[in-house]
């Protein structure tokens, strides 16, 4: 699954609600829903990698993931984005999903429970790494309350994987509602 | 889990979609013409996404993983991506013992 799919949130979704037998409508629906996000990534990104070719964007974007896609704007910030970099960064991330996730599950029973080490507040402590490299201020900062503010509501109320998408069209209408006051 | 043919339907399921929403962008972002508010917005969806995706656990899971995340958030602005996970990891280590 990991070596197919490679969508950490989605798998992890998809975990909850396996079972005998497999639901595979509610599991493919569940990673659709999770994974909208990565159309609004690919789009952003879209206008930083102009100058890769088709079968570097089809190969680059299968390995698309929160991590990279955030390292690649960051990297787009500061200089352009090389295919060098981006097929470089993607191909290291797939690799290590896929050889961790299988040591983990072969391991995972020896291991215990995770959240003895914290181990689960790994991924939360890292995004909230990667969102303060984009700071930009005041519009940011709106962005991410009412994100976090309806994400939490929706996880509450609707249960996942909807709070994804609550929570993110929140803060991108959030930035369109205030951006006149901040940008003009 | 089993490897048994609703399994591995339900997995190419998954890869097919994933796929698609990741080259999905490259189709309509050409055909978008962003102004002013719209490209305020498109800025944002970074954090916007990010955040959405971990804020259950940051705020709807206990004392402990809410007051870790906003620690996490405090040093997260001053020091590198690798000691800020150390931090927020052993902050929710030792709050959890603290706050049960």
């Amino acid at each position: 699954m990991s070596g197919l799919v490679c969508a950490g949130a989605a798998q992890f979704a998809s975990i909850e609600i396996w079972g005998h037998p497999v639901p595979i409508a509610a599991v493919v629906f569940s990673t659709l829903l999770v994974n909208l996000r990565n159309l609004l990534m690919s789009a952003s990104l879209v206008p930083k990698t102009g100058s890769f070719t088709v079968l570097q964007r089809m190969l680059g974007f299968y390995a698309l993931s929160d991590e990279n896609w955030a390292l690649s704007e960051r990297r787009a910030a500061s200089r352009p984005l090389t295919p060098a970099y981006f097929l470089t960064m993607g191909g290291v991330l797939y690799t290590n999903w896929v050889f961790w996730t299988t040591l983990g599950a072969v391991a995972g029973a020896f291991l215990g429970d995770p959240r003895r080490i914290g181990a689960d507040f790994a991924f939360t402590a890292l995004f909230i790494g990667l969102i303060a490299g984009f700071w930009k201020g005041k519009s940011t900062a709106g962005a991410v309350v009412s994100s976090a503010v309806a994400s939490a509501l929706a996880f509450i109320v609707l249960g996942p994987p909807w709070h994804v998408l609550v929570g993110a069209a929140a803060g991108i209408l959030t930035a369109y509602a205030t951006s006149r006051a901040d940008t003009a | 889990m089993t490897l048994d043919i609703p399994t591995l339907l339900a997995i190419a399921g998954m890869a097919l979609v994933t796929y698609a929403t990741r080259i999905g962008g490259l189709f309509f972002a050409e055909k978008l013409e962003l102004s002013g508010r719209a490209r305020a917005a498109f800025n944002e969806i970074p954090a916007a996404v990010l955040v959405a995706v971990i804020a259950p656990m940051a705020l709807a899971t206990g004392p402990a993983e809410t007051v870790a995340a906003l620690l996490t958030a405090l040093v997260a602005r001053k020091l590198p991506l690798i000691a800020t996970i150390v931090i927020g990891v052993a902050a929710v280590v030792l709050l959890r013992g603290l706050l049960g």
